[in-house]
C-alpha cells in the first residue's frame, strides 16, 4: 500500500542519513589523531623512548601506510569487530573484557529508563493538570546541574556524611554480571535517571496541556467520564509522539552521561573504560569506543524519528 | 532619514518592552542574576582575598579545621593545601572558558543560523545537514577525544566546547529566523537595496533576540557543565591549579575526614548552574508571556 511505502522510504532515507553520519563522524576520531604533534607511536613511548623503539611501534600500529589506507583498515577493524589491541597496559586487544562493559552499561541504561520514564510521565501528568511551582522549579533545578554533582551529591547523602547506606563505589566484578551487586548500582542509575526526569517530564506536561485543551478531551468530560479515563483513554496516546522522542532523545544522552557517572562510581562499563582510556591516551580503545558511543547516539536518535512516525498517525499520512 | 525610521518603527511596534526588561521583574531572573553575579565576583577576584597562596601547604591532606597547623576555616584538602584558598582559585579557569566558548558558539551559530534562514534555496539544506551530522556526535565525547590527543590546553577547551556547541545554537536561531525572513519588512529592506550584512544583523536579529538569549543561557549552563565535567575527569591545562570540578575529583577520597573539599564546590558548581538556569527560564517566560500579548492585542 503507498501509505507503507512512504513510511519505509522514511526510514531507508533517515538510516541512509545515519550511515553518512557516522562515516564523517569516523573521519572526524580518525582525523583528531592525525593532529598529535608527534604520531600515535612517538606519543605512546614518551618522549625519552629510542628511536629504534618508536621505528617499530610505528611498523606494528602501520604508522608508515599511507593515511587513506590506514584509515580504511582502521574503519574495516571497526566495523568487522576487531578494533586492534590497547596501546597501554599488558597490550591486551581492546575488545577483551569490553563485552562485559557493555552487558554492565546496557544494565545501567535499562534500569535508569526504566526508572525515569514512569516517573517523568506521571510527574508530566501532574504538573500538566496543576500548577505545581515547587515541582517544576525542582525539575528547573535538575535539569541544570551537570551529572557528575548530581552524583556527587547522592553520594555525600547516602553513603558517606548524612545516611550511610548505600556504596559510594560500584565492586561490581567485570564478568560477574552487574546483578551481583544491585546495591552498587543504585546510585548511578538514580545519577542517570535524576539528569533524565526533567526532560521528559517537561515535555510529558507540555504535550498534556496541548492535548488536555483539544475539543475530544472536552467531548470525553462531557459525556461523562471519569478523569481517569479520559487521561488513560483519550489524553495520553495523543500527547505520546513528542514524549517519545524525548524519551529517545535522553536514551541517547545516557550514552554520553554514562562516561562521566560510571567514573563518579566507578561503575565497570563502557563509560568507565573511555575515561580510562582517555587518561592513558590509550588511541585505539579511545577510537573504538568514542565510535561505539556515537553510534547508539545515531541510532537512538533514528528510532525516536521512527517511533514518531509511527505513533503519529498526522505525520504518517504526511509522507504518502 | 525618513525610510529607515519608518523599518525601524516596525521592528519597534514587533517588539515591545525589551524582553529583558519584562524578564527581570520575574523573581526567578532576579534570584538567578543575583546567584550568578555573586558566583562570578568570587570565582573572579576571590583569589585576591584569600588567607594563603594557591599551593601553600597548610597540613596534612583531608585534616578537618580544628587539625590544620595553620589556621583554616574549612580544613585542608588534597597535598594539604587550604580548602578555602582553593576553592577562591578554583573558579575562575571554569567560568571564563565556559563564557568564553558560548561566546565563540553564539557569534558563529548566529551568523550560520541567519544565514541558512534567509537563503533557504542555496545554504539552507547544506547548513542544517552539516550541524546535523556534529550534533550526532555527543559534546563530551568529541571533547575527551580531542583533548586526550592534543592535551587540555585552555584555548583547546574553549575551541571544542565552543565549536560542538554551535550547531545548537545554529538550530535555535534558524528556526526563530525562518518565519521572520517571510514577514513584509524583509521585502522591503530587500526593495531598499540593503546589504545583506544588514538585513541579516538589524533586520533579521533583533528579531529573534528573545529565542537566542534564552538559548544563550541554556548553553552556558551546559558549558559550565560539561566545562566542570572534563576538569572532574583530569582534563584540566595544569593538574596543580586549583579548578572547581578537579577539586571534587581530587577531595572525594578525603571526603570522610573533611568533606568541605568536596562540598565548596560541588555547591558552587551546582548554584552556578541553577542560577543561569533560573535566568533562562526568566527570559522563555518573559517571552512566552510578550508572544501572548502580541497574540491577545
Amino acid at each position: 500500500m503507498s501509505n507503507g511505502w512512504g513510511v519505509t522510504k522514511f526510514i531507508l532515507r533517515r538510516l541512509g542519513f545515519g550511515v553518512l553520519t557516522l562515516l564523517i563522524v569516523s573521519l572526524i576520531i580518525f582525523g583528531a589523531t592525525q593532529l598529535l604533534p608527534s604520531d600515535a607511536a612517538q606519543t605512546q613511548l614518551g618522549r625519552n623512548a629510542t628511536p629504534a623503539s618508536v621505528a617499530k611501534l610505528r611498523e606494528e600500529l602501520g604508522l608508515n601506510k599511507p593515511k587513506v589506507e590506514q584509515y580504511t583498515s582502521w574503519l574495516t577493524g571497526i566495523v568487522t569487530g576487531d578494533p586492534g589491541k590497547s596501546l597501554v597496559g599488558s597490550k591486551l586487544p581492546v575488545l577483551d573484557g569490553m563485552g562485559d562493559r557493555v552487558i554492565n552499561s546496557l544494565f545501567l541504561l535499562a534500569l535508569a529508563s526504566l526508572v525515569s520514564v514512569p516517573i517523568s510521565l506521571w510527574l508530566g501528568a501532574y504538573m500538566a493538570r496543576r500548577k505545581a511551582p515547587i515541582l517544576s522549579n525542582s525539575m528547573l533545578a535538575l535539569a541544570s546541574m551537570p551529572e557528575f554533582v548530581l552524583g556527587v551529591v547522592l553520594v555525600i547523602v547516602f553513603s558517606t556524611r548524612l545516611w550511610k547506606v548505600l556504596p559510594a563505589v560500584s565492586a561490581i566484578d567485570i564478568g560477574k554480571g552487574p546483578w551481583t551487586d544491585p546495591k552498587g548500582a543504585i546510585l548511578p542509575t538514580i545519577t542517570l535517571a535524576l539528569g533524565a526526569i526533567p526532560y521528559i517530564s517537561r515535555t510529558a506536561r507540555a504535550s498534556l496541556a496541548e492535548v488536555l485543551q483539544s475539543d475530544y478531551v472536552e467531548m470525553a468530560r462531557l459525556k461523562g467520564l471519569h478523569e481517569r479515563q479520559v487521561m488513560r483513554r483519550h489524553a495520553f496516546p495523543n500527547a505520546l509522539g513528542p514524549v517519545f522522542q524525548v524519551i529517545a532523545l535522553n536514551v541517547a544522552y545516557f550514552a554520553a552521561g554514562v562516561i562521566i557517572v560510571e567514573t563518579v562510581f566507578n561503575f565497570p562499563g563502557i563509560g568507565g573504560a573511555m575515561s580510562t582510556a582517555v587518561k592513558a591516551r590509550d588511541i585505539p580503545t579511545i577510537q573504538f569506543l568514542a565510535m561505539v558511543l556515537a553510534g547508539v547516539y545515531v541510532v537512538t536518535n533514528i528510532a525516536a524519528d521512527v517511533a514518531t512516525i509511527l505513533v503519529t498517525p498526522r505525520l504518517r499520512t504526511r509522507l504518502q | 532619514m525618513s525610510t529607515t525610521a519608518e523599518t525601524s518603527a516596525v521592528a519597534t511596534v514587533a517588539k515591545p518592552p525589551g524582553v529583558l526588561k519584562v524578564a527581570f521583574r520575574l523573581w526567578r531572573t532576579r534570584a538567578g542574576a543575583i546567584i550568578a553575579l555573586a558566583l562570578t565576583i568570587v570565582a573572579i577576584f576571590g583569589r585576591y582575598v584569600a588567607p594563603y597562596g594557591e599551593q601553600k601547604g597548610i597540613a596534612k591532606a583531608f585534616q578537618p579545621a580544628a587539625k590544620t597547623r595553620l589556621p583554616s576555616t574549612f580544613g585542608s584538602a588534597k597535598v594539604g593545601h587550604d580548602v578555602w584558598t582553593r576553592f577562591l582559585y578554583g573558579g575562575r579557569p571554569i567560568l571564563i572558558a565556559a563564557i568564553l566558548s558560548t561566546i565563540l558558539a553564539l557569534v558563529i551559530g548566529t551568523i550560520i543560523g541567519l544565514a541558512a534562514a534567509y537563503n533557504r534555496r542555496k545554504l539552507d539544506g547544506f547548513l542544517m545537514r552539516t550541524m546535523d551530522i556534529i550534533l550526532a556526535l555527543p559534546q563530551v565525547i568529541t571533547a575527551l577525544v580531542v583533548l586526550s590527543m592534543l592535551g587540555a590546553k585552555t584555548y583547546l577547551i574553549i575551541l571544542t566546547v565552543g565549536l560542538s556547541t554551535v550547531p545548537r545554537i545554529a538550530r535555535v536561531v534558524r528556526g526563530a529566523a525562518v518565519s521572520v525572513v517571510e514577514r513584509d519588512f524583509i521585502g522591503a529592506a530587500e526593495a531598499l537595496g540593503e546589504s545583506r550584512t544588514r538585513i541579516l544583523f538589524s533586520e533579521l536579529l533583533p528579531n529573534v533576540a528573545a529565542p537566542l538569549l534564552v538559548e544563550a543561557n541554556l548553553r552556558l549552563t551546559f558549558a559550565i557543565g560539561l566545562i566542570s565535567g572534563i576538569s572532574f575527569l583530569g582534563f584540566t591545562p595544569d593538574l596543580g591549579a586549583a579548578n572547581w570540578g578537579l577539586m571534587i575529583n581530587e577531595n572525594r577520597g578525603g571526603i570522610i575526614p573533611n568533606h568541605w573539599g568536596v562540598t565548596l564546590p560541588v555547591l558552587a558548581v551546582a548554584l552556578l548552574t541553577i542560577s543561569t538556569g533560573l535566568i533562562g527560564d526568566g527570559i522563555s517566560r518573559a517571552a512566552a508571556g510578550l508572544d501572548r500579548q502580541k497574540d491577545e492585542a
